[in-house]
């Protein structure tokens, strides 16, 4: 039952319009840095572009297509109208209005600053304070689904929350948590700085605080897909899922040690001890549970599903599945760009190996494969499922779906696979300009070009998916029936208060935070003369 | 099961839910803080405490002799992106009269065809910080060295910022059709050689590094060598000396020539 379409379809349309414009500066960088182009322009305009590439990619698409959904999910799960609905729009035009105020002088040379900050770097304050409105806005989103949580809680005692509400509240909690330290790093770190208040930055003690977040943003991120992956997939392809208990554990997994893992991002930081580095990655290396439990499970699903329809053998029923479906091929191919993804994440977590790879290209590849790749491919399915249902309006064009899934899926690979490969020769990351004429680098040049026709690719898939939601919103109208998600194997009807509720789990998540990062955050804040001089970009020019 | 028994010993999802993150947690800080450590003999440990200090990385005082202090006069200046940004009248004015005794050589606008740094539009605290360092020594010159020694630090503020005020005036040399050479559009990033406008302007600015455009083609071809061969070693943490050592004699005149023609 979706009764505030328009508030989902704003979502998604912002979403979709924001990773438009922030592909196409993507593909156009991919150009400008490959061999394919002589150089002939200012490097600032190179690092301008990632900085909006990476903050529209980072921060406002997947948030919206997270609260979109969160929303989508509240009604047609819990079967009522959303609680708050003016709240919602006030996120939404929070989270708009906050993209606009840090674009603006982003696209002005004024905070090329990349997304992930770096300090002592500062930018125009305007860009920290854009980046804070669309917490903020997020952060609505996340009372809300805890309320609408609880209010359905109150009328239903005793029943088990819908699975897909239960992992949707896991995600919005895991955001509201994990955006702390980014929140912490600006408001006490950086804004003071940008403001002019203060004209040094304790740049070590930054770092660690946006690790906080930077690396359970992914899960966050990584949200929406696994609940498609649970919710979605099996009854778009005609199954059932295999264990609702099992989506509950990995969802509650999630939340539990995502968080205190973001250090790996800093082995190379001297400002944290080893230990706590080997902490962190053992934690990181704890996450790989809930994703191997999830691969587990929906390839059961699939194969219930296969089953069904006649699949014979052990592996003969892979060939029987529903091929043709395009949620059938975005999971698929979903899962395949997760296991590269997966592999090269086991690498980057582990503190020796990690030294091969680290600020390498190596790195990009890793999260274009995992996030671009695996994440946004399911953005699309999720888009495509709910469509009809939002529109009032079929979906008809499936053969131009299925291009635009395998494109971006080639895409994909065709980009990231040359960057892992030239990351492993040493190339590093976020720089403008190769000199490939040098003999030292000139083995990379062909990788990299090839990267840049991957751009290509993924720039001609992403306007064929626009293409598809634009004729869908054209399309004939129709009655789409009430939204469904996929029924479990065995229907819960009891269930333990541990796998229906979050206090036990979010307790466990704010304590291994303690644990992991309340050291090496208060050693930081105590020593004395660890701040350095602001660097100001786009300034005195 | 309610909410109430979900935080209690006899609710299984609970001990072993907590159970087991303990657990972990205690084995991977056991692992982290004090048994791999203690298997580094490099790490010279003398016990756990000092295990458990060493990987939570507790900053150990430096013995003393661990720091080799340099033969020469370093640079006492410190900079900030702020420094010396707002002058005024008065330190203008003051500044006016002082510079007269630097005319000479630097012209009585702030430029001049001695081959000498034209100081018209210079940022103040890239003036304040060159006097400063002729005056401790960190920087000598036959000329300067002497000038700068009578000189309080109020004087070179107020020189610093009346130069700063004066407006920039293209030199003779100017021409803006001139391409930028490689090294000054894109540096050598194998040598570890950063573009010069990514501190010099046109990129960015970056505190204490001085606008070229327009300064005399010898002059910054001289300071390029000196830094290059270590007859000049005022710049804070090396920046410049680490670059004019990986540049080539070409790459050093093609960036002299190109920003003696900017304006």
């Amino acid at each position: 039952m979706l009764t505030n379409k328009r508030l989902i379809l704003a979502h998604f349309w912002l979403a979709f319009i924001v990773f438009a414009v922030a592909l196409v500066l993507g593909a156009w960088q991919m150009f400008v840095r490959s061999p394919l182009n002589a150089w002939h322009i200012n490097p600032e305009l190179y690092y301008r572009s990632v900085t909006a590439h990476g903050s529209a990619m980072g921060y406002v698409f997947p948030t919206l297509i997270a609260m979109g959904f969160g929303y989508a999910i509240t009604e047609a799960s819990l079967e009522k109208p959303l609680v708050g609905r003016s709240w919602a729009w006030a996120g939404f035009l929070l989270v708009a209005a906050g993209a606009v105020v840090a674009m603006v002088p982003v696209s002005l040379g004024l905070a090329s600053v990349l997304y992930t900050f770096y300090p002592p770097m500062i930018g125009n304050p305007f860009y920290y304070i854009g980046v804070v409105m669309v917490v903020v806005g997020s952060w609505i989103w996340v009372a809300l689904m805890s309320i609408n949580f609880v209010a359905w809680k109150r009328e239903n005692p005793g029943k088990p929350v819908p699975l897909a509400m239960f992992a949707n509240v896991a995600g919005s909690l895991l955001w509201g948590w994990t955006a702390v330290g980014a929140a912490l790093e600006i408001l006490f770190q950086i804004l003071p700085v940008a403001l002019g208040l203060r004209s040094s930055i304790d740049a070590g003690l930054a770092r660690v605080f946006f690790s906080w977040t930077l690396h359970a943003i992914v899960y966050f991120w990584l949200m929406p897909t696994y609940i498609a992956y649970y919710t979605i997939f099996p009854r778009a392809i005609g199954g059932r899922l295999y264990s609702d208990a099992m989506a509950r554990i990995s969802f509650i997994l999630f939340v539990v040690v995502a968080m205190p893992i973001g250090v790996h991002h800093l082995f190379a930081d001297p400002q944290v001890g080893a230990g706590f580095k080997f902490m962190h990655s053992v934690f990181t290396g704890l996450v790989a549970l809930p994703t191997l439990l999830t691969v587990f499970t929906i390839c059961a699903s699939a194969e219930i599903a296969s089953r069904l329809r006649g699949g014979r053998g052990a592996f003969g029923w892979i060939k029987a599945l529903p091929w043709s479906n395009p949620i059938m091929l975005a999971t698929a191919l979903s899962l395949v760009m997760l296991g590269f993804g997966g592999a090269g994440g086991l690498i980057n977590m582990s503190y020796q190996l990690d030294t091969t790879v680290h600020n390498t290209q190596w790195i990009t590849g890793h999260f274009h494969l995992i996030f671009g790749g695996a994440i946004v491919i399911m953005y699309f399915a999720i888009a495509y499922d709910l469509w009809p249902h939002l529109t009032g309006r079929a979906l008809e064009s499936f053969g131009l779906m299925r291009t635009q899934l395998w494109l971006w899926f080639i895409g994909m690979i065709v980009t990231t696979f040359p960057w892992h490969y030239v990351g492993v020769l040493g190339m590093p990351r976020r720089m403008a300009f190769y000199d490939y004429a040098n003999p030292a680098i000139s083995p990379e040049a062909f990788s990299v070009a090839m990267s840049a026709v991957g751009g290509l690719i993924l720039l001609i898939s992403g306007a064929l998916f626009l293409l598809v939601l634009v004729r869908g919103q054209l399309g004939a109208r129709g009655e789409a029936d009430a939204y469904r998600f996929a029924v479990p194997l065995h229907m819960p009807v009891r269930i333990p208060a541990a796998l229906n509720s979050f206090g036990l789990w979010l307790a466990l998540m704010v304590g291994l935070t303690v644990v992991n990062y309340g050291f090496p955050i208060a050693q930081l804040i105590a020593l004395n003369e660890t701040s350095v001089p602001a660097v100001y970009v786009g300034v005195g020019r | 099961m309610t909410d109430q028994s979900l935080f209690s010993l006899r609710n299984p999802w609970f001990s072993a839910g907590v159970g087991i993150t303990g657990a972990i947690v205690v084995l991977s800080a056991v692992a982290g803080l004090i048994w791999l450590p203690l298997m580094q003999p490099d790490l010279k440990l003398v016990g756990i405490w000092d295990a458990i200090c060493s990987a939570a990385g507790v900053p150990r005082a430096a013995g003393p002799g661990a720091s080799i202090k340099p033969d020469f006069k370093t640079s006492n200046v410190e900079m900030t992106s702020e420094m010396l940004t707002q002058a005024d009248q008065v330190s203008i004015g003051r500044g006016a009269t002082l510079a007269q005794r630097c005319a000479i050589c630097h012209g009585p606008q702030g430029v001049s065809d001695a081959n000498s740094p034209n100081l018209a539009g210079q940022f103040a605290a890239v003036t304040y910080k060159e006097l400063n360092d002729f005056k401790a020594g960190a920087r000598v010159n036959v000329v300067m060295s002497p000038f700068a020694a009578a000189m309080t630090d109020q004087d070179m503020k107020d020189v610093a910022a009346y130069y700063a005020y004066l407006p920039r005036v293209p030199s003779k040399s100017l021409d803006t059709a001139l391409p930028a050479p490689a090294i000054v559009a894109t540096g050598a990033p194998m040598r570890n050689i950063p573009p010069c406008g990514s501190c010099h302007g046109d990129i960015d600015n970056k505190a204490g590094s001085p606008w070229l455009g327009g300064q005399s083609e010898v002059y910054i071809k001289a300071q390029l060598q000196a830094f290059a061969s270590g007859g000049r070693r005022n710049d804070i943490s090396q920046q410049m000396r680490n670059i004019a050592r990986q540049m080539t004699s070409d790459e050093i005149d093609q960036a002299a020539r190109y920003y003696a023609a900017q304006p």
